[in-house]
C-alpha cells in the first residue's frame, strides 16, 4: 500500500482530494428525485438509495417467487377444506353485503342533503415493501413503486388491515414511506365511539399515543381509532387501531393506541394514488326529501292495490309491528319518532289514510312490518305539525312491488317518493303526521 | 477474558482488498435495512458499526479508521429521513477511537472484542442520542437497561462476525 502510494503520490492526492469534493458536493447538491416533484434530494441520498433498494428488490422477488412456487404448486394440503370453508363464508358475506349496501347508499343521500363532501378511495396501487432504514429511531420503510407508477409525495399508504403511512420520497421505481409510529408522524384521528378527535403521534419506542386528549374525557379501553380526514392525507373512516392503555394524571390523557397494522411486519401495502371527493349530487336531490330517502327503504305493498278492508296486521301478515309513519323522523337534526312493536295495532277494518295532523301529543303508531336494521322499537309521542311542501304526498305507499333488503321482514308497504308517480299512489296503509317534516332539508 | 497490553513489534497491521472493503460495508447495511423487516428483534443489532470496529481494528491507522466510520455512517443516514451525518459523525467517531485502541490493545482475542465491542457500541449511543437530541431535536429517551442489553449482544454478533471475518484480512 505504501509503495503504491509512494509511485502514485500525486495521483493518489488528487484522487483523494477530487473524492472528498465529490462527497461533499453529493451532501450539497439537491437533486430533483423525480420528474413530477418538486421536491429534491441530496445527491448522497439519492446514490446510497440507488445502490441499496436493486439488491433488496432482488432478494424481495426471489423470496416472494420461491414462496408462491411452494404455496401454489407444492403445499396445498386442505386446500380443499379451505376453499369450502371460503366459499360458505362468501356466500354470508354476499348477504351482509346486500345489507350494507342498502345501509351504504342511504348514508350516502343522507350525506348529499346535508352537503357533506366527502372523499373515497378512488385509485390505489399496491406495492412491496422491500426495506427498512436499519434504524429505530427512523421508521421509514421503501416501497417498490416510484414515480415511473405514478406515486407522488404525500400519498397515503394503507395495508388491509389499517393505515401504514405517507410518502415522504419518491424516486423513479422506489419510494420512503414515513410509518405513522414515527415521532415526526402525525395523522388527525376520531374515536368511533366516542366521536372525541385527536391526533395520533409515533414516540421514540415506536408506540402510538393519542396526542392532546383532554383528562376528563371518558376514552375507553379497545375502542376503535378511525382516521378523521382533518389532516388532508387519509380519506376519512380508514381503521387506524384501537385504544390500548389509558393512563391519567396531568393535564392530559396518555391514550395509547395498538396499530392495526402490523408495522413491524409489512410486507404489501397499497398507495392511495387517487381520492375522489364527491359532490353532493344536487340533480338527483334536489326534488328529495330526506322522508323520501328513508321511504325507499321501507318494503312495498305487492303490485295490486291494498285492499281498503285489510288491517294493518294483515297487510304485514303475522309481524306484529307498528312504526309511526315517520320517513321524515330520519332527517338530519330533527326529532325521530321510532317504531314500537305492536302495542297498538289497527283494528280490523281500519281504513287507510292519508297523511294528515294529528292532534298534539297523541301517541301516533302505524303498522309498519320493517324492522330497519337495528332501530330500536319503542313509542313515542309524536308531535305533530301541519305538513309543508308536500309532504303528504311523500310517505304514500305505492303499488310497486320491491325487493326486501336480506335480514328485514317480508316486503308488506313501501313508501314511495311522490314524484316518481305521484298519480298511481295508493291510499297510504296508515299514516301519521311526520315529526317535524316541515323542518326537513331539502 | 484477557485483555493484554500490545508492544509496538507485536502490532499487526492488515489491509482488505478493495472489493471487500466496499463490499462488507454494503451488505452490512443492506442486512441492516432489510432484516428487521423480517425479524424486528434484528433492529437491536447495529451491523455497520460492527464493521467500522473490525475495520478500525484491524487496519489500526486513525486517518483509515475514521473516514471507514464516516463513509458507513453517512450511507446509514441516507436511509433515514433524518439529516445527513447523525451516524456519520457517531461512526466517524468510534472509528477513530477503535484504530487508536488497536494500536494498544491485543485486539485480537475474544475477551478484548467483547470489551471493546460493548464499549463502543455504549459510545456509539451517547454521542449518537447527544446529536439527534441536540441538534436534530428528536425525542429520545435513555434507557440505561435496554442499552446495555443492546451492547452485550452486539458484542457477541460481532465476536462471531469478527471470527469469520478475520479470513478475509490481509497482511499489510
Amino acid at each position: 500500500m505504501d509503495t503504491f502510494i509512494g509511485r502514485y503520490r500525486n495521483v493518489s492526492i488528487l484522487a483523494a482530494a477530487v473524492f472528498l469534493q465529490l462527497i461533499g458536493l453529493a451532501y450539497q447538491v439537491k437533486k430533483q428525485t423525480s420528474k413530477d416533484s418538486e421536491e429534491s434530494s441530496r445527491l448522497l441520498r439519492v446514490w446510497a438509495i440507488s445502490a441499496i433498494t436493486p439488491l433488496e428488490k432482488g432478494i424481495v422477488r426471489l423470496q416472494t417467487g420461491t414462496g408462491n412456487l411452494w404455496h401454489n404448486y407444492v403445499y396445498l394440503r386442505g386446500v380443499r377444506q379451505e376453499n369450502r370453508d371460503l366459499q360458505e363464508k362468501l356466500q354470508k358475506l354476499q348477504l351482509e353485503q346486500v345489507r350494507l349496501q342498502q345501509d351504504a347508499t342511504q348514508a350516502r343521500r343522507l350525506q348529499s342533503l346535508l352537503g357533506f363532501k366527502e372523499q373515497f378511495i378512488d385509485q390505489t396501487i399496491a406495492a412491496q415493501v422491500i426495506g427498512s432504514s436499519g434504524s429505530e429511531q427512523s421508521r421509514v420503510v421503501y416501497i417498490d413503486k416510484g414515480s415511473t407508477d405514478g406515486i407522488k409525495e404525500g400519498m397515503p399508504v394503507i395495508s388491509a388491515e389499517g393505515i401504514v403511512g405517507k410518502v415522504i420520497l419518491v424516486q423513479s421505481s422506489v419510494s420512503q414511506v414515513l410509518l405513522i409510529n414515527d415521532q415526526t408522524s402525525g395523522v388527525g384521528t376520531i374515536l368511533e365511539q366516542s366521536r372525541l378527535q385527536g391526533v395520533l403521534k409515533g414516540r421514540a419506542s415506536g408506540q402510538l399515543v393519542l396526542d392532546k386528549v383532554m383528562s376528563e374525557e371518558d376514552v375507553k379501553t379497545g375502542e376503535r381509532v378511525l382516521t378523521s380526514g382533518g389532516d388532508q392525507i387519509f380519506p376519512k373512516g380508514l381503521p387506524v387501531g384501537t385504544i390500548g392503555e389509558v393512563k391519567r394524571g396531568g393535564e392530559f390523557l396518555q391514550v395509547q393506541v395498538k396499530p392495526a397494522a402490523a408495522l413491524n411486519h409489512l410486507e404489501e401495502v397499497l398507495v392511495i394514488t387517487k381520492k375522489r371527493e364527491r359532490e353532493p349530487d344536487k340533480a338527483a336531490v334536489s326534488s328529495m326529501r330526506a322522508a323520501d330517502i328513508l321511504a325507499q327503504r321501507l318494503p312495498q305493498v305487492p303490485d295490486k292495490p291494498a285492499e281498503p278492508a285489510k288491517t294493518g296486521s294483515q297487510i304485514i301478515g303475522s309481524t306484529n309491528l307498528t312504526k309511526p309513519a315517520t320517513a321524515g323522523g330520519m332527517a338530519p337534526g330533527v326529532a325521530q319518532p321510532k317504531p314500537t312493536i305492536g302495542a297498538s295495532v289497527p283494528s280490523p277494518g281500519t281504513q287507510p289514510k292519508p297523511i294528515a295532523p294529528v292532534p298534539t301529543g297523541t301517541t301516533q303508531t302505524t303498522t309498519h312490518p320493517a324492522t330497519l336494521g337495528s332501530v330500536p322499537l319503542t313509542t313515542k309521542p309524536v308531535q305533530s305539525r301541519p305538513l309543508q311542501n308536500g309532504a303528504s304526498g311523500n310517505a304514500q305507499a305505492t303499488s310497486q312491488p320491491k325487493a326486501t333488503p336480506a335480514g328485514t321482514a317480508p316486503a308488506a308497504t313501501t313508501v314511495k317518493k311522490p314524484a316518481a308517480q305521484p298519480a298511481q299512489t295508493t291510499p297510504p296503509i296508515q299514516t301519521a303526521p311526520q315529526s317535524d317534516t316541515g323542518d326537513t332539508p331539502q | 477474558m484477557a485483555v493484554s497490553y500490545t508492544s509496538r513489534e507485536q502490532i499487526e497491521v492488515y489491509r482488505f482488498s478493495w472489493p471487500v472493503a466496499i463490499l462488507i460495508p454494503l451488505l452490512a447495511i443492506f442486512l441492516q435495512a432489510f432484516l428487521p423487516l423480517r425479524f424486528s428483534f434484528f433492529s437491536i443489532f447495529d451491523l455497520p458499526l460492527l464493521i467500522v470496529i473490525f475495520f478500525a481494528m484491524a487496519r489500526r491507522s486513525q486517518v483509515a479508521g475514521l473516514m471507514t466510520g464516516a463513509v458507513i455512517g453517512l450511507l446509514q443516514d441516507s436511509l433515514t429521513h433524518h439529516p445527513l451525518g447523525v451516524y456519520g459523525i457517531a461512526k466517524t467517531v468510534v472509528g477513530y477511537g477503535a484504530s487508536s485502541l488497536g494500536v494498544k490493545l491485543d485486539v485480537e482475542s475474544v475477551g478484548t472484542r467483547l470489551l471493546v465491542t460493548s464499549g463502543f457500541y455504549v459510545v456509539h449511543q451517547i454521542i449518537y442520542f447527544t446529536i439527534a437530541r441536540l441538534l436534530v431535536g428528536l425525542d429520545l429517551h435513555w434507557v440505561w437497561s435496554r442499552e446495555l442489553i443492546a451492547a452485550v449482544a452486539n458484542a457477541v454478533v460481532g465476536v462471531l462476525l469478527f471470527t469469520l471475518m478475520d479470513r478475509l484480512k490481509e497482511r499489510a
